[in-house]
Parts: C-alpha cells; structure tokens; sequence
C-alpha cells in the first residue's frame, strides 16, 4: 500500500472516525450538563434577547480596538481564507460531493436543484498564501506577546500547526513545490487534514463547534442580569 | 556469438545513416543523457552484437506483444526490436510444442548467463495448473530462466506488479516477478500495455551502454517513468487555471480543458505517454479525450473508480459514518450523566 493508498484509504476513514466520535462526546458532555437553577430574581426576564451577543462578540468593540485590531483582523483573515479554500476549492468540492453522494445516494444538484460552486485556482492560491501570512502572524504576535506567551499552551501551538499544515501542504501540493512527487505532496496534504480532524475534537479547535452555544448562554445570563452588552 | 553486428544488420533493412543517427539522438533525448553521448550511442549500437532474449509469457491478455508488433512496423525502434535475436516466444514464433521447448533450452544453454529475460504477464503462486507452458507450471519456468540470465525486464503491469491477474480477490494468488526473483536485476516496464517505443528504449541502453538504465524507486527506468502525465500534458494549464472538463461531452471537453474531474489519474501516474505518445506518436489517452487511468502504477486495478477525481478518497460508507455518529452520542451522552450524577452528588453534599 502507497502512502497515497493509505492517505485516502484507511488513515481517511478512522480520521472520520475519530472526529465524528470525538466531536459528539465532547459536544453532548457538555450541552448535556445540569445547568443551576438561578434562584435570584431576573432583571431581564427576556434573557433570550442575550443571544445578541453571539453577533456582538463577533466584531470589536471601539473601547479595546487598539488592543484587539490585530488579532480581529488577522483571525478574521485565516479564519476566512481557510474555510473559502476548504469548501471552494475544486478537488475539495470534489472531495465533499462525493462523500454528500455516497450519504444520500445522489448528488447534491439533483437534491437541492444546484450544485456546489467552486472558486478559480488562482483566487484559492491567493487566499491560502494571505491566511498562511495571517497564521504566521498570529505566532508571532503570540510569541513576543509577554501575557500571550505566558497563557500559551501545548494546545495552542499544536492547534496553530494543524491548522497550517493543510494549508502549507496543499500549497505545495497544488504548486509542486518541494521537488517531491506529486502523490506524496498530496497525500502528505491527505494526511496533514487527518491530523488536523483527529486533534479537533479534543484541542482548542473544538471551539468551532462550542464557540456561538457559549457566547449565547452567556449573553443570556448576562441578559438576565441585566447587564450591558 | 556468430550473430551480425547491429549496424551491418540495419542496413542490410535498408536504414539510411541519417536515419539511424535520427534514431540515435531521439533515444538519447528519450533516456535524458546529452546529445554531445549521440556519437557513441551511435558507434556502441553499430558494434553491438544481437543479443540473446528468452520471452516468457505467463497470465497475460497479450496486449504487451499487441503493442510491439502492432506498433509501427516500418521504423528504426522495431528493427532494433527485431536486431534482438529473439529465441524463445511462444505468441510470435514459429515453431510450436517439443520444438520450442527445445529452442528455448538450447538457446539459455548457449547463452546461459548473458541473455535477457522478457516476461510478460504475472505468475501464479496458487495451483500450479492455473497457467503452464508445454504442461510446465509458471513458477518453475521463470524460476529456471531466471537462473541463466544477465537482467529480467518486467514487461507490462502484470509482470511488473501483478496487474490485473493480481487485482482483487486475486484468485490465482498472481505475483510480479520481482515477488520470485530476488538475485537478478530487474527492470519494470509497466503499463496496460507499455508504450513500444519505452520497450526498445530500455533495450538500446542495454545495447549501448551495456548496462541497465537507471531505476526510479519501484524499479522503472528513470528516463522514462521519471515524470508523472499531468508533469507533461498539454492540458495542464487548464488544471493550473481551475478550467475542467464536467463530462465527456460538455463544451469544457470540447474545449479540451482538464479532466481531472472525470477522474484522470494523470498526476500520480509516472510514464511517457505525454511526450513519446502512441501510434507514430498520434497521440494519447488524454489527447483523445479519455482521463488517463493510471496502467502504469502499482495496483491501478484496486484504487478505486477510473472516473473517480483524485481528490476522492475511500471515506468509508454511511454505515461507517452512522456507526461513528451513534458511539459519539453514546459517549457523550453517558459522560454527562456521569458528571449529571457529580453535580447532584456535590449539591447534595
């Protein structure tokens, strides 16, 4: 068996595997935890209007913007850049097209009446080399950051590396960069996105699945406060 | 050897001398040495002798012959294929039962230790009746032959990995040739079938330099299967620019933009077919239109659809996936009980 067979073979099918199992434990452990019984009376009673917070946290807020612009902007940037390459680039489209048909036995145009657009190359290109530029970034702002030094964790960096080996070896892989084959740039790429849904569940990269559930619950309570969001 | 020099012998078919330097310098350019080694591939080819050359073909459709001798019967490559002194093959010669047997035994009797074996075709290693020649099983001929001889080429996909006798369940238990041999030097010609002028090239380096060429990681001659189709396909810069093909008759197929959605496996197939071509070099798979399918890899057969794109993988089945789901809400759900249980104990207390 090639590293290429292995890559979109077996390794492929227990990544899966292991994420889907990794990503409901973790996600049920918590949702499915008692919540206290606040017996104070609420200020707010409609604590749902706290949901708002979901959208606010997701911009700045003009008091801290001289602290937070760069992370904002930078984390914005990767963030989009890696999920508009993941979902629009071709062999991705290809990719998620075939697992949609073997799940619902057709494809995705015959069920929902349009298929699932791609971005041109060169767009993907630009957009992976900006997010590879923003990830770097980020580490090293992490890096010369005293306080963000001081609270980094193994977590944080393993979390930063999975997150950019798919992207660096897709670059590669696309490019033929590296003087390497083209099968073992691209299973290296396979694998490095094995790593990358192995480690998610149970890293801070869970966080994409936690991260709106925790800013809603706690603009709820806040809400019930009566605090300002 | 009383056999003619190679030179004497090409004229005496009519080859002109700016023909044969022709020739010369395709195949240096072919094999990648400098064209200033054309002079003494020129010189080395006039001055070699025939070759000795047993053919053995076992579990084989014959599409290797097929594509040397159907190839294009007028040009230098198959008059050098014919300058070999082929004295044993079954499909091609003339003589049949006892007598070819003979000329097989005689002829690694004469040259035992400096003729070329060819095979063609993948070995059983199941029951021995599967595959026999003159009611000899295929293990014990090759296991023979292979004693006596200089070099083995692996000729086709069968002999070079197993091909498609070797494909899954593999009910023959076939095998490549080097899953037998192990004390000879061999050379993997794969493909389903190999590209003709691959076949005289790796003989004329023989020929010429006395040595075999230099092997790429799953044993093929570098020179050849150094670059993989999609290195050298004329469409390549559709792929580059994100144009392809949707299907066989769509205006992006008419417009000949890339088919790596249509599941060509051009960029991990390692061969020639994009530069040297078929047919007088007409053209290939991919210039008529079709995804190549990878014949010339290992185990091309078993790796999934022809018209699969690259970047799908073998994910698994829904059933897979629902399994994975249900132990994850399974795990999920009795790790918050668990802690459910802790909360109440820790209220309580």
């Amino acid at each position: 068996m090639s590293l290429l067979d292995f890559a979109r073979g077996p390794a492929l099918q227990w990544s899966i595997v292991i994420f889907l199992i990794g990503v409901l434990w973790r996600l049920l452990g918590v949702l499915l935890l008692r919540t206290r019984k606040d017996l104070s009376e609420p200020r707010n009673a409609a604590a749902w209007k706290g949901l708002r917070l979901i959208a606010l946290r997701s911009w700045p807020r003009k008091e801290f913007l001289g602290g937070t612009a760069f992370g904002e902007v930078m984390g914005y940037t990767f963030h989009l850049g890696f999920l508009l390459a993941l979902f629009f680039f071709v062999p991705h489209v290809l990719f998620f097209a075939d697992i949609f048909r073997g799940l619902l036995g057709t494809d995705l145009r015959s069920l929902v009446g349009f298929g699932w657009p791609a971005l041109p190359n060169s767009i993907v290109t630009l957009l992976s080399a900006i997010s590879i530029a923003a990830l770097v970034a980020v580490l090293i702002h992490r890096l010369v950051s005293p306080v963000k030094r001081l609270i980094s964790n193994f977590d944080d960096y393993f979390s930063w590396f999975v997150t950019m080996a798919p992207l660096a070896t897709g670059m590669a892989a696309f490019a033929h960069l590296g003087g390497w084959p083209y099968e073992r740039l691209l299973a290296v790429h396979i694998l490095s996105a094995e790593l990358l849904l192995v480690w998610f569940p149970f890293g801070k990269l869970m966080h994409a699945f936690t991260i709106f559930a925790a800013r809603g619950s706690t603009g709820m309570i806040f809400e019930r406060k009566g605090a300002s969001l | 050897m009383s056999s003619p020099l190679l030179g004497e012998f090409l004229r005496s078919r009519g080859v002109t001398r700016r023909g044969f330097l022709q020739f010369c310098t395709a195949t240096a350019s072919l094999m990648g040495v400098s064209s200033a080694l054309v002079p003494r591939i020129a010189a080395a080819l006039e001055q070699a002798r025939r070759p000795s050359v047993i053919w053995l073909p076992f579990q084989e459709c014959t599409g290797c012959t097929e594509s040397i001798t159907r190839a294009h019967g007028s040009t230098i490559e198959s008059l050098i294929f014919q300058a070999i002194s082929l004295d044993y093959q079954h499909t091609l010669q003339a003589a049949a039962g006892d007598a070819a047997e003979r000329a097989r035994e005689s002829a690694m009797k004469e040259n035992w230790g400096r003729y070329l074996l060819i095979v063609d075709g993948s070995i059983p290693t199941g029951n021995p009746g599967f595959s026999t020649v003159a009611g000899r099983d295929n293990l014990s001929l090759l296991q023979e032959a292979a004693r006596g001889a200089a070099a083995i080429i692996a000729l086709g996909s069968c002999a070079a990995f197993g091909g498609i006798p070797g494909a899954s369940p593999n009910p023959t238990g076939a095998v490549a040739v080097s899953d037998i041999v192990k004390d000879k030097p061999i050379i993997k010609v794969s493909g389903c079938p190999p590209i003709p002028v691959v076949i005289t090239g790796v003989l004329t380096q023989y020929l010429t330099f006395g040595k075999l060429p230099e092997l790429d990681a799953l044993g093929r001659p570098r020179s050849f299967y150094g670059q993989t189709i999609h290195d050298r396909c004329y469409r390549r810069p559709f792929y580059e620019r994100g144009q392809f093909a949707d299907s066989f008759d769509d205006e992006g197929a008419r417009q000949g933009w890339c088919l790596y959605k249509l599941g060509c496996k051009g960029p991990t197939t390692h061969n020639a077919c994009a530069t040297v071509k078929w047919n007088a070099g007409t053209s290939f798979p991919i210039e008529a239109g079709h995804g190549c399918i990878g014949c010339s890899e290992p185990g091309f057969w078993d790796k999934g659809g022809f018209y699969e794109p690259l970047s799908t993988g073998n994910w698994g089945t829904a059933r897979t996936v629902g399994t994975a789901i249900g132990v994850g809400a399974a795990l999920g759900v009795a790790s918050a009980a668990l802690a459910r249980k802790r909360q109440k104990d820790a209220e309580g207390a």
